[in-house]
C-alpha cells in the first residue's frame, strides 16, 4: 500500500463509505445526511486534487497503475490514469459537492435516497475514468445508466417517467452493441487491459464493425445529433443537479470513448469515418442551434445549446491532430464548468418560482443584480466569448479542424454566432426588461449556499479563460502521444500533426505557421 | 453384475445421493410418528439434510463411474449438484412463513421436495439413457403432486393437472428420442454412444433421436416453444412453490442438456448446435415481448425465467469450454437472483393475501424500502445492468458465443435484451415513482435473511465471489472435457 497503487483505489471508492454512512443513518436526520454526503465529495475532492498534483504531466502513459487479473482470464482489476483521465476524475470530483449543496433545500422528499443515489453516482463517475479494463470500463459506463433513472425518475419533474425510459432505452440499447464489440476485442487481442489494447493493432476490416459498434453507444451518450432525442427531455425532467452531472460529466463519458478506444484502437476506421463524423457534428452545431433559439424552457434550450457545443468536441477529435485533441479536451472541461454552472444558475430560479417557462421571468436584473452577474459570465462563456473558458475549446477545435477539412471549419462557424443569438436573447428576456410580473417581485438575490456554489465556477471559468495552460499542460504529452500513434497507424507523418500544438496559446498568431500542415492532413482523411 | 461395488467405500462418488434417499425415507417415517399435519421440525430437518448432502459432496470429492456406468460423479457434476442443493434449500426456507396460507404446511411437501432433489442430483449424475429417464421422472412425479399441494384451491389444482400432462407428454419425447439414439447406435450408456457414433458416423435417425430428446429437456428448462406450462404453472400454483420449481430443476435440467450435447451428441455438434441456437433465439425473442403486457407479477417471472433460459443457451450454443463455463456461472447467480425475487414477491403482503399484480407494489419504495430496494437492485441486476451480478452472468455466456463467431445469436441476444429491460423497468418505476397505495404487514425474519444475502451477492459480485465461482465454473467446465 503506496500512495502510487492506493490512491485511485480509494478515490473511487471513497463515495461508496459516504454511501454506506448515509445508509445506516435514520431517514429523519435530514441534516446528518446531508453533511456526510457534503463531507464525503469534498474529501474525494481533496484527494483528486491530491492526485493532480501528483500527476506527471510529462510522461504521455499510464501512472498509478494497479493491474491483476481478477474474474477468470477476462476481466481484471486494473487502474491507472493518463494526461486523458486526470482532469475527467477531477472535474467529477468537483461538481459533485456542488450537486450535493444545489440539492440541500431543493429536494425535500426521500433526501436519504437521494444523497446514496448521487454518491453511488460519483464511484461510477470516478470508475469510468481511472478504470483500465476494458470489461469494466463498460461496467462503470453503463452502471451510471442506474442511478440516473432514478435521480430521473424519482425527483424528476411532471413528465419524468417518458424521460427516464428514454434516457435509460435510448443508452441501453447503444451500449449493448459496444458490449459485444469489447468481446469480439477480447478474443482478437487476448485481453481486457486497456493499456495492451492501445499497442495492439485490430485487423482493417474488423475495426470498421467494432469502429461502428463503439459509436453506437458513445454517439447515443455524447449525444451527436440524430441521436440526442433523449437529452433535453431528460435535461428538461431532472432534478437541478441530475441535470449538472448528465450534462457536465455524463456526456463526456462518449467523449472519453472516443478519445480512448474509437481514435487509437481503430485509427483506420476513424480515418475512413471522419468525414461521416464531421457531418453529423456540423449538423449538430447547426442545427440544435437553430433549434435552441425557439426554446420557451430555459432547461431545454441549454440541452440543445449542449448538444451543439459537443459538435465541436466531435468534430475537434476527428479531426485528429493535437490541435483538434487538445480543444477537444479543453471544450469538455469547459463545457462541465459551463453547463453545469448554467444549470445550477436555472436551479436558482426555479426554486423560487417552480418554473422553467422563459416567459414567466424578465428584469430579474432589478431584484437579483448578483444573480445577473453570475448568469452573465457563464451565459458568455457559453457563447464563448475570448476571456473565459468556452473561447478557448471552439477556437481550438476549429483551428484543428481547419487544418484537415476548410468546409468543416467553415459550417461550424455558424455555431459559434447561433450560440451568440440564442444564448443572449434568453439572457435578455430573462434578465432585462421591466420588472412587471406580480410574481416576481418579490424574487430574493442570491443566499450565500447559492454564493458559495456559483462563485468559484465564475472564478475558474475566468481564470481557464485567460490561463489555459493547467489543463493544457496535463494533456499535451498524452495527446501528443495519442496523435502520434493515430498519425503513425494510418500513414500520416507524425510531425505533421503535431505541428506545435501550444504553440497558439502562449503567442498570439500561430495559425500562420499551421498552414503548410494543413494541405498535408487535408489529404487522408479526406478519401 | 454389480462387479464395480465391492465395499460402502467404493460407492463413495454417489454418497451424497444415498444421504438424500435415506434421509427421505427416515423423514417419511418421522413424518408419519409424528401425526402432526403441519411441523415445523420436518421442515428444518429436510433443509438439514439437503445442507448435509452438500457438505458430503464438497468435504468429499471423489470421482468415479459407478453402477456398471450409469452413474457418474466429476466436477462438472458436482458443481451442478451444490447448485440444486442450494437452490431446493432456499425455496424450503422460503417455504416456511405463512406456510398454512400458501398450503404448503404439510410434512410431505419438505419430503417431496427431498425426493424430487435426489431426481435432480441422478438427472445431473446420469451417465445412460436409463438412469437419465429414472432421474427425471422422480423429480417430475414429485413435481406434479407438489403443484397441486393446494388441494382446496382451484388454480394449484388446474396447475398441477396442466403440468402434470404437458410433463408426461414431454417424458413421452424424451423416451421415444431415447429409443430412437438406442435404436441407431445400439448402446444406453452415454459414454458408448459417443464411441459409437465417432465410428459409425452421423445418421438421420441419431439425429431425430437427438431432436426429440432435446425437445423433451427443453420442455423441463421451459425454453421456447415448449415453454407453454411456465407462465401458467408459475401463476397457479402457491408461489413457495413456483420458486421451488424456478430454481433446482432449471439447473438440474440444463446440466443433463450439457452433458448431453458436450458429452453425448460431441461428435453431432453442428446439428444440436442448430437446436440449441433456435431454442436460444426463441426463448430470449419471445420472452422479451410476451413479457411486456404481462399484469402478474408471476406470469412476468415465468417470462423472465424464459428469457433467462434463452440467454444461458447463449453460452451453450457455442459448444465450446468457455460456454460451458458461462452457462455454469449463468445459473449460479440466476438461483441466487431468483432467490431473492421469489423472498420480495413473499414478502410484499396485505391484509388481503399476496400481491398478485404489479400494480399492487405501487410506491412499495416508500412503505417498505428495505424489500423495494432489493427487489429494485434484482430487477436491474436482471436486465444485465453492471455492476449486478447479472451483468456478469451475460458477460460470461456472450464472451462465449463471440469467440464462436456467433454474431447474430449475439446482436439478437443483446437487442432482446435490451427490450426485456421494459418490463423489468416497469417493477421499478411502479415501487419508485408511483405513490402508495396499500400498506403491507411486517417481513418474516427467514425471508429477510435470503433477501439481504440475495442483494449482498448480486451488488458485491464482482468483489466477493465472483473470483471464486469462475474459478469453480472453470474446474467443472473443464471436466467435460
Amino acid at each position: 500500500m503506496t500512495f502510487e497503487n492506493s490512491i485511485l483505489t480509494i478515490l473511487t471508492f471513497l463515495p461508496l463509505l459516504g454511501a454506506a454512512l448515509v445508509l445506516v443513518t435514520p431517514k429523519t436526520a435530514l441534516n446528518a445526511i446531508r453533511w456526510t454526503a457534503l463531507v464525503t465529495t469534498l474529501v474525494t475532492f481533496a484527494l483528486s486534487l491530491w492526485l493532480w498534483a501528483a500527476f506527471d504531466a510529462s510522461n504521455p502513459g499510464f501512472q498509478f497503475v494497479v493491474n491483476y487479473n481478477w474474474l477468470g482470464d477476462s476481466i481484471g482489476y486494473r487502474v491507472g490514469v493518463d494526461g486523458i483521465s486526470v482532469l475527467f476524475v477531477v472535474l467529477s470530483a468537483l461538481l459533485m459537492p456542488f450537486c450535493i449543496l444545489s440539492s440541500w433545500e431543493a429536494i425535500e422528499k426521500r433526501v436519504k435516497e437521494y444523497m446514496l443515489v448521487f454518491l453511488i453516482l460519483e464511484v461510477l463517475m470516478i470508475g469510468v475514468f481511472t478504470t483500465l479494463d476494458l470489461a469494466m470500463f463498460y461496467v462503470f459506463f453503463e452502471g451510471t445508466l442506474l442511478p440516473m433513472f432514478l435521480i430521473i425518475g424519482i425527483w424528476g419533474g411532471k413528465r419524468r417517467i417518458q424521460a427516464s425510459y428514454k434516457f435509460f432505452f435510448y443508452t441501453f440499447t447503444g451500449s449493448v452493441l459496444m458490449l459485444l464489440a469489447i468481446m469480439a476485442m477480447y478474443w482478437n487481442a487476448g485481453t481486457t487491459d486497456i493499456s495492451r489494447l492501445l499497442t495492439h493493432q485490430f485487423p482493417q476490416n474488423m475495426q470498421i464493425w467494432l469502429w461502428l459498434a463503439f459509436f453506437a453507444s458513445l454517439a447515443v451518450k455524447m449525444p451527436m445529433w440524430p441521436f440526442h432525442r433523449w437529452l433535453p427531455e431528460a435535461h428538461v425532467e431532472a432534478p437541478t443537479a441530475g441535470s449538472v452531472i448528465l450534462a457536465a460529466i455524463l456526456l463526456k463519458l462518449g467523449g472519453y470513448g472516443f478519445l480512448r478506444f474509437s481514435l487509437p484502437m481503430f485509427p483506420d476506421a476513424s480515418a475512413q469515418l471522419s468525414n461521416f463524423v464531421f457531418v453529423l457534428s456540423v449538423a449538430a452545431i447547426i442545427i440544435t442551434s437553430l433549434v435552441a433559439l425557439v426554446q420557451t424552457d430555459i432547461k431545454k434550450l441549454i440541452a440543445y445549446s449542449s448538444v451543439a457545443h459537443m459538435g465541436f468536441v466531435t468534430m475537434g477529435i476527428f479531426a485528429g491532430n493535437a490541435l483538434g485533441i487538445q480543444g477537444a479536451m479543453f471544450q469538455m472541461i469547459s463545457h462541465g464548468l459551463v453547463s453545469g454552472a448554467l444549470f445550477l444558475s436555472v436551479g436558482v430560479i426555479y426554486d423560487r418560482m417552480h418554473t422553467r417557462d422563459i416567459e414567466a421571468y424578465g428584469g430579474l436584473v432589478e431584484r437579483m443584480p448578483k444573480y445577473a452577474f453570475a448568469f452573465m459570465v457563464f451565459t458568455m462563456a457559453n457563447v464563448g466569448l475570448p476571456g473565459t473558458s468556452g473561447f478557448v475549446g471552439e477556437f481550438l477545435t476549429m483551428i484543428g479542424v481547419f487544418q484537415v477539412n476548410t468546409w468543416v471549419g467553415f459550417g461550424a462557424a455558424f455555431g459559434v454566432i447561433l450560440s451568440a443569438g440564442y444564448a443572449l436573447w434568453l439572457y435578455r428576456r430573462v434578465i432585462f426588461g421591466a420588472l412587471t410580473k406580480e410574481s416576481l417581485k418579490g424574487i430574493l438575490d442570491l443566499n450565500l449556499r447559492e454564493k458559495i456554489v456559483l462563485y468559484p465556477l465564475i472564478i475558474l471559468i475566468i481564470v481557464f479563460g485567460f490561463y489555459p495552460a493547467p489543463i493544457l499542460d496535463t494533456t499535451a504529452a498524452a495527446v501528443d502521444n495519442l496523435v502520434a500513434h493515430y498519425a503513425a497507424s494510418v500513414g500520416l507523418d507524425p510531425a505533421v500533426s503535431l505541428a506545435d500544438a501550444r504553440a497558439p496559446l502562449e503567442y498570439a498568431a500561430p495559425t500562420g505557421e499551421a498552414q503548410p500542415a494543413a494541405e498535408h492532413a487535408a489529404e487522408p482523411a479526406a478519401h | 453384475m454389480n462387479s464395480d461395488i465391492v465395499d460402502f467405500a467404493s460407492v463413495a462418488p454417489a454418497y451424497p445421493e444415498l444421504l438424500m434417499a435415506v434421509g427421505a425415507l427416515v423423514l417419511v417415517i418421522l413424518g408419519v410418528v409424528i401425526n402432526k399435519e403441519r411441523s415445523v421440525l420436518i421442515s428444518w430437518l429436510a433443509v438439514l439434510l439437503i445442507a448435509a448432502a452438500g457438505l458430503v459432496a464438497i468435504l468429499n470429492p471423489s470421482d468415479g463411474v459407478l453402477f456398471n456406468g450409469v452413474f457418474i460423479a466429476d466436477a462438472f457434476g458436482r458443481y451442478m449438484k451444490l447448485l440444486v442443493l442450494g437452490g431446493a434449500a432456499l425455496s424450503l426456507i422460503l417455504a416456511m412463513p405463512n406456510s398454512e396460507a400458501n398450503g404448503v404446511h404439510k410434512f410431505e411437501y419438505s419430503i417431496l421436495a427431498v425426493l424430487s432433489t435426489l431426481g435432480m442430483m441422478i438427472m445431473v449424475s446420469a451417465n445412460d439413457l436409463m438412469s437419465l429417464y429414472i432421474g427425471l421422472e422422480l423429480q417430475s412425479l414429485a413435481l406434479y403432486v407438489m403443484a397441486a399441494i393446494k388441494r382446496d384451491d382451484k388454480r394449484a389444482s388446474e396447475a398441477g393437472l396442466k403440468y402434470f400432462v404437458l410433463g408426461a407428454l414431454s417424458s413421452g419425447m424424451l423416451l421415444y428420442g431415447a429409443s430412437l439414439v438406442y435404436g441407431f447406435t445400439g448402446h444406453t450408456n452415454l459414454s458408448d454412444i459417443v464411441g459409437a457414433i465417432a465410428m459409425e458416423g452421423r445418421s438421420i435417425g441419431l439425429v431425430f433421436g437427438m431432436v426429440f430428446l432435446l425437445a423433451g429437456v427443453a420442455f423441463k428448462i421451459s425454453a421456447v416453444p415448449f415453454h407453454m406450462w411456465t407462465p401458467d404453472v408459475y401463476e397457479g400454483a402457491p408461489t413457495p412453490v413456483t420458486a421451488f420449481f424456478a430454481m433446482a430443476p432449471k439447473v438440474a435440467a440444463m446440466s443433463l442438456m450439457i452433458r448431453l450435447v458436450m458429452d453425448t451428441f460431441q461428435p453431432i455438434s453442428h446439428d444440436w448446435q442448430q437446436v440449441v441456437i433456435f431454442l436460444s433465439i426463441a426463448s430470449m425473442v419471445l420472452a422479451a415481448f410476451a413479457a411486456i403486457g404481462q399484469k402478474s407479477l408471476k406470469r412476468l417471472i415465468a417470462y423472465s425465467s424464459i428469457g433467462h433460459v434463452g440467454f444461458a443457451l447463449v453460452g451453450l450454443s457455442s459448444g465450446t469450454q468457455v460456454g460451458v463455463e458461462g452457462v455454469a456461472i449463468y445459473m449460479a447467480i440466476y438461483v441466487v437472483m431468483t432467490a431473492g425475487l421469489f423472498a420480495c414477491i413473499l414478502s410484499l403482503r396485505t391484509e388481503e393475501g399476496y400481491v398478485e399484480n404489479i400494480e399492487d407494489l405501487a410506491g412499495a419504495a416508500q412503505t417498505r424500502p428495505y424489500v423495494a430496494a432489493i427487489m429494485a437492485i434484482l430487477m436491474f441486476s436482471l436486465i444485465g445492468m453492471p455492476p449486478l451480478a447479472g451483468f456478469f452472468a451475460k458477460w460470461h455466456v456472450f464472451l462465449a458465443a463471440i469467440e464462436a463467431n456467433l454474431y447474430v445469436l449475439s446482436v439478437i441476444g443483446m437487442l432482446a435484451s435490451a427490450v426485456s429491460a421494459y418490463y423489468y423497468l416497469r417493477v421499478v418505476k411502479t415501487m419508485y415513482f408511483d405513490e402508495p397505495k396499500a400498506t403491507f404487514i411486517a417481513v418474516p425474519n427467514e425471508l429477510n435473511i435470503i433477501l439481504g444475502a440475495s442483494a449482498f451477492l448480486v451488488v458485491t459480485y464482482y468483489f466477493t465471489v465472483g473470483s471464486v465461482l469462475t474459478n469453480w465454473a472453470h474446474i467443472a467446465a473443464g471436466s467435460l472435457f
